[in-house]
């Protein structure tokens, strides 16, 4: 059988890309545009709505139609496209800084709202565009380029944020685990509701960097080995927990989403 | 023809005049003193087969707008000064996206929170200038319940017309004032819609601009495939550093509203013909400005007045014109610093005199204020 390439979706002559040896957006963009093909979407049925960072540069490689938007506010675009026309395949691709960082407002209410969109984001702990800083996602005491001392503040965990927040469908992977994170994706897209897959990202350039996790290849390692499932993480101790981190499924849930609970609404609307 | 008269509000006559130019999407945060706008278009949109979404704050009602303007909709918000403060931003994407839409600005008392409920009229610098960056936006300023209905339909066919922006710029007096406004029949106003593409879909370009300055636009979801950017990009939508490109894209977002300036700058008159004082209003001093130049005239002053209907792009040639049969030019405004006298002050010719009445205490200019300074 002939692998699928998602290479129609690419646009013609953009490569190399633009993104550091090591750095996971390939990867999830590879997966994603492999995920289109696989599932038969038409270019036109398409909409990739992205943000700014390095994640947001995106949109640029594709031939789908597609949306660059402001820092933090690709999901309040997707949610107007979405709601105004339902048949289209709308994908959000953000970084940790633009989804739950400037953005966190949004994502929490595109989940609540359980809008029909497919968010993708790459959660490289901090802001890689701009130099490294830290975000909502750069975990406690780490080195960032503003927390040059260890980071004060917590961390957001992306994934238990956005099924706590109503999302219908939840999964994160690595670009380590690159055949498990094209079939969440697959799974993401076909699912009705707000469904997000979160990517555990290397970003060789600045975290890792700073917090000496070594070349691409030890940084991908480190996915690899400290990526566990979600119940062998639950079976971990406290101080375990923090050096491993769960990948895989972990919600898929039946919600009506808003598309569907509108047009009761506006059915009711016209008989009233 | 027999009228459907009805006694309404400002807001609610802005919301019925969009459903009647088509708008099919609304997205918006409630706000004082917009909301009758919002709840109007709660109720309407549902029922003409449109979409209505209260988002999470006015950064996401213009985005969803804007989004929902390329998936094909005739799309709007309605705010006051917090929320069009926080529009600014993504309003910038329409601006550079060449996205259609509107945007209500019900003018309130400032800065900050400022007075609520009061009126104002001290965004009219933030109207051109708000957003970052070199652009240029349509302003429409409505001076009664009429006008509401009115400048809303022409504020979505200039959007559609020009892939632009368009805001209308009310304020707290207009938006609560109650006339009887007779409701124009189906067809009785013309509607624009966006230019469509007619290439055949390898060859569209969203940003490949006509002979009149406007590129057609397609919907997502149509046969056409494209992308619109927030970043500098070349006629296809991508990306694009190239310096000529930016300033070929700069030019455009100008060009167009230039070409068609005739077009787009409204202005009434009343009584000018013989004026020796002329007063230059827009949205509610207008019926102050008129009910003052009446009374002056009894007292033997030759008073006129010039109703600017578009604020932005600026009438200047138009103020020039009756300015030059002057010796004496009377701005009232709700702001401090006279924003509109300041573009007039540009334009007249030295020795007119330019006499700014403004108020921003929350309260409306009335006739005997602008009396008092002519």
């Amino acid at each position: 059988m002939l692998q699928k390439t998602g290479k129609k979706y690419l646009k013609d002559g953009v490569l190399p890309h633009m993104w550091c040896a090591g750095c996971g957006i390939g990867v999830m963009l590879g997966a994603l545009l492999r995920s289109f093909e696989e599932l038969g979407y038409a270019k036109n049925d398409v909409v990739v709505v992205t943000g700014i960072g390095c994640t947001g540069k995106a949109d640029d490689y594709l031939t789908t139609n597609a949306l660059h938007t402001t820092h933090g506010r690709a999901l309040a675009f997707a949610t107007g496209i979405k709601a105004f026309k339902p048949g289209l395949k709308v994908v959000v691709l953000m970084g940790d800084g633009d989804s739950v960082t400037i953005g966190g407002n949004h994502f929490i209410h595109a989940a609540r709202r359980n809008i029909d969109l497919t968010a993708i984001i790459i959660n490289n702990f901090n802001f890689g565009m701009t130099g490294g800083q830290a975000s909502g996602t750069t975990p406690s005491g780490k080195i960032s380029s503003t927390t040059l001392y260890g980071n004060p503040e917590r961390d957001f965990d992306v994934s238990a944020l956005a099924m706590a927040a109503g999302a219908s469908y939840v999964a994160r992977s690595t670009p380590a685990h690159a055949w498990e994170l094209t079939q969440y994706i697959k799974e993401a897209l076909t699912k009705k509701g707000f469904s997000l897959v979160e990517v555990f990202s290397p970003c060789p350039t600045n975290y890792g960097k700073n917090n000496k996790m070594g070349d691409p290849l030890e940084m991908l390692r480190w996915l690899k080995e400290k990526g566990v499932s979600p119940e062998e993480y639950e079976r971990l101790g406290e101080l375990e927990k923090d050096e491993y981190f769960a990948i895989g499924k972990f919600c898929d849930r039946d919600i009506p989403d808003f598309n569907t609970r509108y047009e009761e609404i506006r059915a009711r609307a016209l008989s009233s | 023809m027999k009228r459907n008269v009805r006694f309404i509000q400002g807001n609610e006559a802005i919301a019925a005049g969009a459903i009647y130019a088509g708008a099919r999407f609304y997205a918006g945060y409630p706000i004082t003193p917009s909301s009758e706008i919002m709840a109007d278009s709660a109720r309407l949109m549902p029922k003409v087969g449109g979409v209505f979404l209260q988002m999470e704050d006015e950064i996401g009602s213009i985005a969803a707008v804007v989004g929902a303007s390329l998936a094909g909709a005739k799309a709007f918000t309605a705010t006051s000064g917090p929320g069009f403060s926080l529009m600014q931003e993504n309003l910038g994407v329409a601006v550079m996206g060449e996205v259609p839409c509107v945007v209500v600005n019900v003018q309130r008392n400032g800065p900050s929170t400022g007075l609520a409920t009061k009126p104002g009229q001290a965004d009219i610098m933030q109207i051109r200038w708000g957003r970052h960056g070199d652009q240029s936006v349509i302003a429409l300023s409505p001076a009664s319940v009429g006008e509401c209905f009115l400048l809303t339909v022409q504020a979505f066919n200039f959007a559609e017309k020009f892939r632009v922006p368009v805001i209308l710029a009310a304020d707290e007096v207009v938006a609560h004032a109650r006339q009887n406004l007779a409701m124009p029949a189906p067809g009785e106003i013309p509607l624009v819609d966006r230019k469509s593409p007619t290439v055949s879909p390898d060859k569209y370009r969203p940003f490949d601009a006509e002979s009149d300055g406007i590129a057609p636009l397609a919907a997502y979801g149509s046969e056409y495939v494209f992308h619109v950017s927030s970043s500098m990009h070349g006629p296809d939508g991508y990306s694009n550093n190239n310096p000529e490109n930016a300033a070929w894209r700069i030019n455009q977002l100008h060009r167009k509203i230039e070409m068609h300036r005739g077009e787009i700058v409204l202005t009434k008159t009343y009584d000018t013909d013989d004026m020796d004082v002329l007063l230059i209003a827009y949205g509610a001093t207008t019926g102050a400005s008129r009910a003052a130049a009446l009374k002056a005239r009894k007292n033997g002053i030759k008073a006129g007045v010039l109703q600017l209907v578009t604020i932005w792009p600026f009438p200047d040639r138009e103020v020039k014109m009756l300015a030059k049969r002057v010796k004496k030019i009377v701005v009232p405004e709700m702001n401090y610093a006279g924003q509109v006298a300041g573009e007039v002050q540009k334009v007249i010719e030295p020795g007119v005199e330019l006499k700014k009445v403004n108020k921003y205490n929350g309260q409306i200019i009335t006739p005997q204020d602008i009396l008092e300074a002519l």
